[in-house]
């Protein structure tokens, strides 16, 4: 990976971070885009749709309500995107993106712990001016934490590249496991955590059982 | 600069007339970056200054004046709701502060504001709008649609939702003040949590089967096993609600998984 190609991947990954809480949360930070724009960037837009459809099926789980801390899938996904896409290609390739997008996406999710301490300090700091209505004083804030989001997601991105590339390269290389098993497992799991996140958002539902089984059928009779 | 106080009337009662349209487009773009500077000491409170604030300019005295330096004070003071439906905070607070109201009372309505608003908010879109669409777009992908028309359909639909209620928000807030109380007993958003969920959950039976089986690739001739693993996973899961996080667990097991992979 060249210097220019990890500059346009942090980029990306930092636009995209941006989008989880910052700015403007129109949801192109959630896997199955992030990590096909990923993917395609790294010249192989179908392993980046692979990869982000799978995430996907994780990231169901994850609600950002509030306060709470949950993995910035934006960044993540872009790191994801780009290990299954530029990466050489063999048995282990999703299995290795999907845990590699999973770690910065966990990592990814501290940094947005820090960056709001760095929010709530900012604002502590510009507290006079802003009770005395100094427009600069809101902007700036405002501003400043914007500013700060892209640079944490555009960080996160390039270390999480520079890291995990040659590890997972190294890993791909010496794969002991048949290609079929790798990506039954990783499938599984990601299933496993959407069907638990479907039960989670859906069970208090009245008769949501019912239409989810209605769906089921239709998708059986699709496949049969 | 337009004078609007000729073109309001005295309280919250009375439906306004249009705000300038320069004034609405930027509350309105202001809006995308409201929670910038979330933070977890005032929440989303700069933010609504911040997006309250070109509003403001419209006070007697302008940028900088007495009214607009105390309007901008009080409304960058904590506040918390879902960033969507902040845009009727946002238009309610601007009607209010433009209507001059007493401040006691903007405050004591800013405050009634917040729950509301959050709650109602995670309902519909965290809880909702945004898992049907998520599932949506894994059907489309599930059926073999390429990335484009993945990517179209979910931003496509999902912004249409977004982009809608965060005008709609804006607009009922600016023209309801201090009595947007009423817009939350709206139907869309006391029935639409639920008819969505119904929705989703019905995309998610079609989406989850047909997901598994494109991405599985290689791996069909372990369906069988991999749908029972799925199976008592999930059970497992659902038991776990609220104690364990999925993907957490993903990670361990699938971190343990290529440990093995690589020293076979």
């Amino acid at each position: 990976m060249t210097p220019g190609e990890l500059i346009a991947f942090a980029a990306l990954g930092g636009v995209l971070g941006l989008d989880v809480v910052s700015f403007p949360q129109a949801m192109w930070s959630r896997p199955i885009v992030a990590a096909t724009l990923g993917g395609a960037l790294a010249g192989d837009v179908a392993s980046g749709l692979l990869i982000g459809a799978t995430l996907e099926l994780i990231a169901l789980e994850t609600l950002p309500f509030g306060a709470s801390r949950y993995p910035e899938w934006g960044s993540a996904s872009v790191v994801g995107g780009v290990l299954a896409a530029g990466q050489a290609q063999g048995a282990g390739t999703l299995t290795l993106a999907v845990l590699g997008a999973l770690a910065t996406a966990s990592v990814g999710g501290w940094t947005m712990v820090m960056l709001r301490r760095l929010n709530a300090r900012w604002a502590r700091n510009t507290l006079p001016a802003r009770e005395a209505g100094e427009r600069g004083a809101v902007i700036g804030v405002q501003m400043a934490g914007i500013a700060a989001d892209l640079v944490r997601g555009m960080l996160l991105t390039a270390l999480a590249l520079a890291a995990l590339t040659p590890i997972a390269r190294a890993a791909v290389a010496t794969w002991g496991v048949d290609a079929r098993l790798s990506r039954a497992v990783v499938v599984g799991l990601a299933l496993t955590v959407a069907l638990g996140a479907v039960w989670k958002i859906f069970h208090s539902t009245r008769g949501a059982l019912w239409f989810f089984g209605a769906g089921l059928l239709l998708a059986v009779a699709v496949l049969a | 600069m337009t004078d609007v106080r000729e073109t309001l009337p005295p309280t919250g009662s009375v439906a306004p007339r249009a705000l300038p349209l320069r004034t609405r487009i930027a509350l309105f773009t202001r809006l995308l970056a409201i929670q910038g500077a979330w933070n977890y000491e005032i929440l989303l409170g700069n933010g609504i200054g911040y997006c309250v604030e070109p509003a403001l300019r419209l006070l007697p005295g302008g940028v900088g004046g007495r009214r607009y330096r105390q309007a901008l004070a009080r409304q960058s003071r904590y506040f918390n709701a879902h960033p969507y439906l902040a845009a009727i905070a946002v238009g309610a607070l601007a009607r209010v502060e433009l209507d001059e109201l007493p401040p006691n009372r903007i405050e004591r309505f800013r405050t009634a504001l917040c729950g509301p608003l959050g709650s109602v908010g995670d309902r519909l879109v965290w809880a909702g709008w945004l898992p049907f669409c998520s599932l949506l777009a894994l059907v489309a992908f599930g059926m073999g649609v390429g990335a484009t028309g993945v990517l179209l359909l979910f931003l496509g639909l999902y912004n249409a939702g977004h982009l809608a209620l965060r005008a709609w928000g804006l607009r009922v807030g600016w023209r309801h003040g201090m009595n947007v109380a009423t817009a939350l007993g709206t139907p869309v958003l006391r029935y639409g949590p639920e008819h969505i969920a119904r929705a989703a959950a019905f995309v998610a039976g079609i989406g989850l089967p047909l997901a598994l089986y494109r991405i599985i690739g290689p791996g069909r001739a372990l369906l069988g096993g991999v749908l029972v693993a799925v199976a008592i996973g999930g059970f497992v899961l659902a038991r776990l609600h609220g104690r364990a996080e999925g993907w957490r667990i993903a990670f361990g097991v699938l971190a343990a998984f290529v440990l093995v992979s690589v020293a076979r």
